[in-house]
């Protein structure tokens, strides 16, 4: 693997697809131009985030004229976009695609439904089922939204599936000002989570996350890149849009998984007998 | 160090760029705002003056014939080192057009009518100068109710409403607000002698420290007597901030249909922006 991508750290317009889908045109032929062969757009970037009752109503099917046009640059330049996702059944998913010659290669679902304090996802949303890697041509990935990361199973299923990086959209609002912190508390938290797995699942982390107000709450941006020790390789400056291009490669991986082989040594047997014990004992 | 304390440029620049974006979401880019001469209403106008420039800043002085003289020295002051635009408009003829029309003597009745009336005078000034109304409650009066609805507490953005009194300071520290400013007693300003700390019957030291506590923190009361505050004092703070929950929320609406305005109609304000 040798990937050149581009994180775009944008601020979407709530509800407005039509200026936002113009926008990631503009930002993908950038890229283009910069040679990244790989974009990564933040969770429910066609949308913006705090919908509310706007969410069905800029839901698009997969088979929608936006992502049509989007899916038409994924021939010159990979692509993962988010959006509300009208599935064929009726239900609402805050999905990712990851468009890529002309089709649309994988839809993740967001599992893990942001439900407390400001957020209010599972009246918004279905969860998604499951975490399934796959094969890009220009490597293995995982794809994970924001509040999936903070489950450590979701992670580990991408880990124990071998792949090379994972790409994290996310919609992580700012906050935390106290204890004279230079650096916001979600930034911190996010910090820790970020490079904790790199570190832990030795693999490439991609975190897109959106910056703007929305009714006078903001995302920090932050995006950044995580090489498989854990440290970061890339960054943004929070709060402003911008772009960040990294290069991802398999030489890194290697390196980190000779000297320290944790997906030879990880026993998911034994999880899947703890959680058989578990689930059957305490519930949960 | 105190658990409150900020890190002033952090919030200075998060607080800029708000005002800056959600100005910008409603189609506008000058801002109109009371200045009383107290510390919140300065930290306001300087965080405005950094967001849209001082020319596109109005600093409206509404004092009522009771006022005390000292308030509007500080304001000019103010608004001098930060080179804002600024307007005198008593409200005094405004507001004994009902008050003495109709004989209100009641102290907290007159500072109702007086807070509203600037309410008045701000909003009509923000159209003339195409400008929106920025707020200037901070978090602590907020939780403690300790304003007039539809009065002082009016506004289209309110930058500051997150920061308890302790972190105004700091902030206003910052950014340059004059000494003279920092260093008097709060005051409303609705009566000779009125001091907020007078009125509350407790400090905004003690009141800072416990609010956070109790709302970012959420500890219980047992927690807090344990950190040794006075349980009577936990009690009335709790109570106030419950009893005043009315001057925090939209009024009241019937329900009646299939979907009603705020019940199961709900957008933000930066809808189709």
């Amino acid at each position: 693997m040798d990937c050149r991508l581009t994180v775009a750290q944008t601020n979407p317009a709530l509800g407005n697809v039509g200026r936002n889908l113009e926008e990631h045109v503009a930002a993908i032929e950038a890229a283009i131009a910069g040679g990244s062969q790989l974009i990564v757009f933040p969770e429910l970037s066609l949308t913006g985030y705090f919908l509310k009752d706007q969410t069905a109503e800029v839901a698009l099917s997969l088979d929608s004229p936006e992502l049509a046009r989007l899916k038409e640059l994924s021939r010159r330049i990979s692509i993962a976009v988010g959006f509300v996702e009208h599935a064929s059944d009726g239900r609402i998913y805050n999905s990712v695609a990851f468009l890529e010659d002309g089709h649309t290669l994988h839809v993740h679902r967001k599992v893990h439904l942001v439900t407390y304090g400001m957020f209010d996802e599972m009246r918004e949303f279905a969860a998604g089922s499951g975490f399934h890697s796959f094969a890009s041509k220009h490597g293995r990935f995982g794809i994970m939204i924001c509040e999936d990361v903070w489950h450590v199973s979701s992670g580990y299923q991408h880990f124990l599936d071998g792949v090379d990086a994972m790409l994290i959209p996310s919609c992580s609002p700012g906050r935390g000002i106290d204890h004279a912190s230079t650096e916001l508390g979600s930034e911190r938290m996010w910090r820790t989570l970020l490079e904790a797995h790199g570190l832990l699942f030795q693999t490439w982390v991609v975190y897109c996350n959106r910056v703007g107000w929305e009714d006078g709450i903001f995302f920090w941006g932050g995006s950044r890149v995580i090489d498989p020790f854990g440290a970061q390789s890339a960054g943004l400056d929070g709060l402003e849009t911008g772009r960040l291009d990294a290069r991802i490669t398999s030489h890194e991986l290697r390196r980190a998984r000779v000297a320290t082989p944790l997906l030879r040594d990880s026993k998911p047997w034994i999880l899947a007998q703890g959680l058989a014990r578990i689930g059957n004992g305490r519930g949960a | 160090m105190s658990a409150l304390d900020i890190h002033a440029p952090l919030v200075e620049r998060l607080l800029v760029q708000f005002l800056r974006e959600e100005l910008a979401s409603a189609g506008f880019s000058r801002a109109v705002l009371g200045i009383s001469g107290g510390v919140d209403s300065a930290l306001v106008a300087a965080l405005c003056a950094r967001a849209f420039g001082p020319q596109n800043v109005l600093g409206v002085m509404m004092p009522y014939k009771t006022s005390n003289p000292d308030s509007e020295g500080h304001a000019r002051l103010l608004a001098s080192s930060l080179g804002i635009a600024t307007k005198k408009l008593e409200i005094t003829a405004m507001a004994d057009g009902y008050l003495a029309a109709h004989d209100v003597r009641d102290r907290m009745r007159r500072g109702n009518v007086m807070a509203r009336c600037r309410m008045i005078v701000l909003y009509d000034q923000s159209v003339d100068f195409k400008g929106l109304v920025i707020g200037t409650s901070n978090k602590t009066e907020i939780l403690l109710g300790y304003s007039t609805q539809w009065g002082d507490s009016a506004s289209a953005v309110n930058p500051i409403g997150d920061l308890y009194k302790h972190q105004i300071y700091q902030l206003s520290r910052h950014l340059g607000v004059p000494a003279q400013i920092l260093d008097k007693a709060p005051s409303a300003d609705l009566f000779e002698g009125q001091t907020d700390e007078g009125e509350l019957g407790f400090t905004y030291a003690d009141a800072d420290r416990l609010l956070y506590l109790m709302v970012d923190e959420r500890l219980s009361e047992a927690e807090l007597v344990e950190r040794g505050f006075d349980v009577q004092f936990v009690r009335r703070v709790a109570s106030r901030i419950a009893a005043t929950q009315f001057k925090r929320v939209m009024p009241l609406i019937a329900k009646l249909s299939k979907r009603t305005i705020n019940q199961d109609f709900r957008y933000l304000r930066d809808w189709g922006k």
